[in-house]
């Protein structure tokens, strides 16, 4: 039955790639803007404009354009970018491993945040400590993440210099990299020189991701708790004479958690969506970033390669959370 | 509950302060690595062909690490560069370059003057995309001998040396291009330039070193770091924690408080940009007393004050004093009164106004709505009643090069090479892509100038066009803006009138 699923999974992802594709083509081709006339200085005359369209096959029709576009996307050939005179793909794969080092430690941040006020609120139910953790959450959510950046960069980036404010990696450090996961290559090497210099950059853009993130996740998770926490079983292990910590985090937190853990894997595709800003405030060299400049510059190729790596990656990452889901939950893996 | 007292809260404030003094720029005197905070990445590596080669913000980077033909001063003007000496001969059909001798690649190789001609002549191809290849074509039969360059005119274009020290006039390695091609040349770039690239993370930083044979003398700083921070918040903390010791184009109200405390010193410059608005010769901009009394109803001194805490210089013509055919004489009064009577003659009033839509960017430059939303109100008191509609950058290319604009749009036009041919000449004749006024009689004030090869009678032709011009209200020419800069008071900036900041100009504050 789950294999049955995933295979629909599959075919719908395809769908909607295909989707995202044509979607992706037409109405970036359709936005205001022409690359060519951005590109030519005062002097150009109408002969220059028109063998520059010609040189990057913007003369055709936009049905010619995109049948040139699909068949290279076929062959795997995203086209070359105009501003960075580079292959598509190659540029857009090299940054996805920063974008996706970011999310994912935003996300530990987050759970791990979220988790704890969660777990303290059901501790202290009804007590000022719930209060202010309500008023944290509050907080938490009613400030986008791009305004939190702004406050780590004051608190923690000029008043407490303690973290880096823009980029990956400090320049004066060698790059042994062979792969562009840094954090994960550099506890491979045992270069705690490195990750340490990474988690410094990585951290206020991280943290500004988080903090929305944990309050969602505090909130739900607080809830689901709380109501598991009438449920008849968790009074027997009351009974059974079981502590409160453990009556929380053994009985009732196994069941608690999958609405959770569902909100994790939508949030988290939200998240990735939410580094393009953050990136472009912290200076940080991954896809967000990239795609800034890349609409900046109307650079058509190069847009089309990010939206469609994008939305790879959106579909895994929900066809990842349904199966998860699926092998958490028996009553979904039977049905 | 843990209460927390006064004294506790003083205590953190007090390590705060600590802290961010011990972090904080002062420690500026023993510099080895400049940390410059820059406005924008760096797309390319080649200085002369794609979007970037003609991205003026770019060009601060290209110029430490390449030499252009010709050197431009920080003022402007032209000095000897790679080429010491240059000029045509007397009936203007060729052209003669001196090379310079004694001047090495960054890999250790000889510059010669093939490398010049080579240059000269791929700039000149279609083929290799050089978007400034219109220009450059003007010169075919490029030879070098010894130290000497020739080339046959094959159209003339007054303009030709200046374009020299202007975009994508840069001088490449013939032998080490040809041998690595373009890929190689991405990849690990040299050029003659005061520093050579050391390390190059795309989106994130060039690590550049000084060049110990650099014809000009070596550079004071050994090693310069650029970052690439596009957030102008995220660079003003960059400079302000200590992280940065050099950053620019931030807020007016972010330089003026932080310039002259906690070490940080301010440099503020009148640069080759200028604001403008095009007036497009439609509807009620073909009456000379619409356009006449949109000119003189603008307060740009107030608008400068107000909006762009003084960082501005008021402008009558498209010519800025830095510029060579810059005229003196050549003023449009404020003169609000004036205005009204002649939007009188024509049956307006602010009872009875005349509209039209203007166009504007919004965060492109600094203010540039709220500039506009300003002019608007002092319209508004003389009977003009403007639509503002705000659109893209992009949007306000292909509507130019269509001739679509609206009757009014407000537009950023830099011009570092300083001649009129690149500021009046191509926003206002007719058949250009870059203009929308169509009027023939300026086409017929122009045209003859395009060619004209007596320097001053060309000079004096372009400032009796900038006086028509404003005398008839053809465009509003706004203000030149200021570039901000804040750097370390260890560290002594030269600000250079094109608006590139360079690393080479930097030295130690004595």
């Amino acid at each position: 039955m789950l294999l049955r699923a995933t295979l629909l999974r599959l075919a719908t992802m395809s769908v909607t790639l295909v989707g995202a594709a044509v979607v992706v083509f037409f109405v970036i081709r359709v936005v205001p803007g022409n690359p060519i006339a951005m590109m030519l200085p005062p002097g150009a005359t109408e002969d220059d404009i028109a063998r520059l369209t010609a040189h990057y096959g913007l003369d055709k029709s936009i049905i010619e354009q995109f049948g040139i576009w699909l068949g290279g996307v076929f062959r795997g050939d995203f086209g070359t970018s105009i501003s960075l005179r580079q292959p598509v793909m190659p540029l857009v794969l090299g940054r996805l491993p920063a974008t996706l080092e970011l999310a994912i430690f935003a996300l530990v941040i987050a759970v791990v945040i979220g988790g704890a006020l969660a777990l303290t609120g059901v501790r202290y139910r009804a007590t000022r400590t719930e209060t202010a953790i309500d008023v944290a959450n509050g907080v938490g959510l009613s400030i986008p993440d791009f305004l939190w950046a702004l406050i780590l960069i004051v608190l923690f980036g000029v008043l407490m210099p303690v973290f880096h404010i823009s980029g990956r990696i400090s320049p004066s450090l060698d790059l042994p990299f062979v792969t562009q996961f840094y954090v994960f290559e550099s506890i491979l090497r045992l270069r705690f020189d490195l990750w340490w210099d990474l988690l410094k950059h990585m951290f206020m853009p991280a943290l500004a991701l988080a903090i929305p993130l944990a309050a969602i996740i505090s909130q739900l998770l607080k809830q689901s708790l709380k109501e598991t926490m009438h449920l008849d079983y968790v009074t027997l292990s009351r009974t059974k004479g079981y502590g409160e910590n453990h009556v929380i985090i053994s009985e009732a937190l196994p069941n608690a958690v999958l609405p959770t853990l569902t909100l994790i894997g939508v949030q988290f595709t939200f998240l990735i969506g939410g580094t393009v800003i953050i990136e472009r405030l912290f200076s940080y060299e991954g896809l967000g970033n990239m795609a800034i400049d890349a609409v900046i510059n109307r650079d058509l190729p190069l847009i089309q390669g990010i939206v469609i790596v994008f939305a790879l990656l959106f579909t895994v990452i929900n066809l990842v959370v349904d199966m998860t889901y699926a092998l958490l939950n028996p009553r979904l893996r039977h049905a | 509950m843990k209460q927390v007292s006064r004294r506790t809260v003083l205590k953190g404030t007090a390590a705060a302060m600590a802290i961010s003094a011990f972090a904080g720029p002062a420690l500026a005197q023993g510099i080895e690595e400049l940390v410059i905070a820059y406005n924008v990445n760096l797309p390319s590596w080649d200085p002369t062909v794609g979007p970037s080669a003609v991205n003026p913000t770019i060009q601060g980077i290209y110029q430490s690490v390449f030499d252009q033909f010709i050197l431009q001063q920080p003022d402007l003007s032209p000095a000897p560069g790679l080429l010491t000496e240059w000029g045509w001969n007397d009936d203007k059909t060729k052209v003669m370059m001196k090379v310079r001798e004694g001047v090495t690649w960054h890999d250790g190789s000889p510059f010669t003057a093939e490398d010049v001609a080579w240059s000269l002549t791929r700039a000149a191809d279609e083929k290799t995309g050089n978007p400034i290849q219109f220009i450059w074509s003007t010169l075919g039969n490029i030879k070098a001998e010894g130290n000497m360059v020739t080339a046959d005119v094959t159209r003339f274009e007054p303009t030709i040396f200046k374009w020299m020290y202007f975009l994508t006039g840069y001088v490449l390695p013939k032998a080490y291009y040809e041998k690595v091609g373009a890929d190689g040349f991405e990849a690990a770039p040299i050029g003659t330039g005061p520093y050579m690239v050391d390390k190059f993370e795309r989106n994130a930083f060039v690590r550049l070193k000084a060049n110990p044979n650099y014809w000009g003398g070596k550079p004071e700083f050994e090693s310069v770091t650029i970052k690439f921070v596009t957030d102008s918040a995220s660079r003003v903390a960059e400079i302000e924690s200590g992280n940065a010791h050099v950053t620019l184009e931030m807020p007016y109200e972010e330089y003026d408080r932080l310039k002259g405390g906690n070490g940080i010193m301010g440099t503020a410059a009148p640069i080759s940009d200028i604001g403008m608005i095009f007036l497009n010769d439609i509807d009620v901009m073909l009456d000379p007393n619409v356009r006449k009394a949109a000119a003189m109803s603008i307060d740009k001194k107030l608008i400068i004050d107000r909006l762009l805490s003084g960082y501005g210089v008021p402008i009558d013509t498209l010519q800025t004093p830095e510029y060579i055919a810059y005229d003196s004489s050549i003023k449009v009064p404020y003169d609000p009164e004036k205005a009204k009577k002649l939007l009188g003659a024509s049956g307006y009033s602010p009872e009875n106004p005349v509209k039209f839509k203007i166009q504007t960017t919004r965060g492109f430059k600094p203010k540039d709505y709220e500039i506009i939303q300003a002019i608007a109100g002092l319209w508004r008191k003389i009977g003009i009643e403007a639509e503002i509609e705000v659109y893209e950058i992009a949007k306000h290319y292909e509507l130019r090069a269509a001739d679509q604009l609206a009757p009014a749009a407000f537009y950023n036009w830099g011009n570092s090479v300083g001649d009129p041919t690149t500021s009046t000449g191509f926003a206002m004749f007719g058949p250009s892509p870059h203009s929308v006024w169509d009027g023939q009689d300026l086409i017929d004030m122009i045209g003859p100038l395009w060619g004209e090869a007596d320097e001053d009678k060309r000079i004096a032709g372009w400032k009796d066009v900038d006086r028509y011009i404003a005398e008839n209200a053809l465009v509003i020419p706004l203000l030149q803006y200021v570039q901000p800069i804040l750097h370390i008071e260890g560290v002594k900036v030269t600000p250079h009138a094109s608006g590139s900041l360079l690393p080479h100009l930097m030295t130690r504050a004595k």
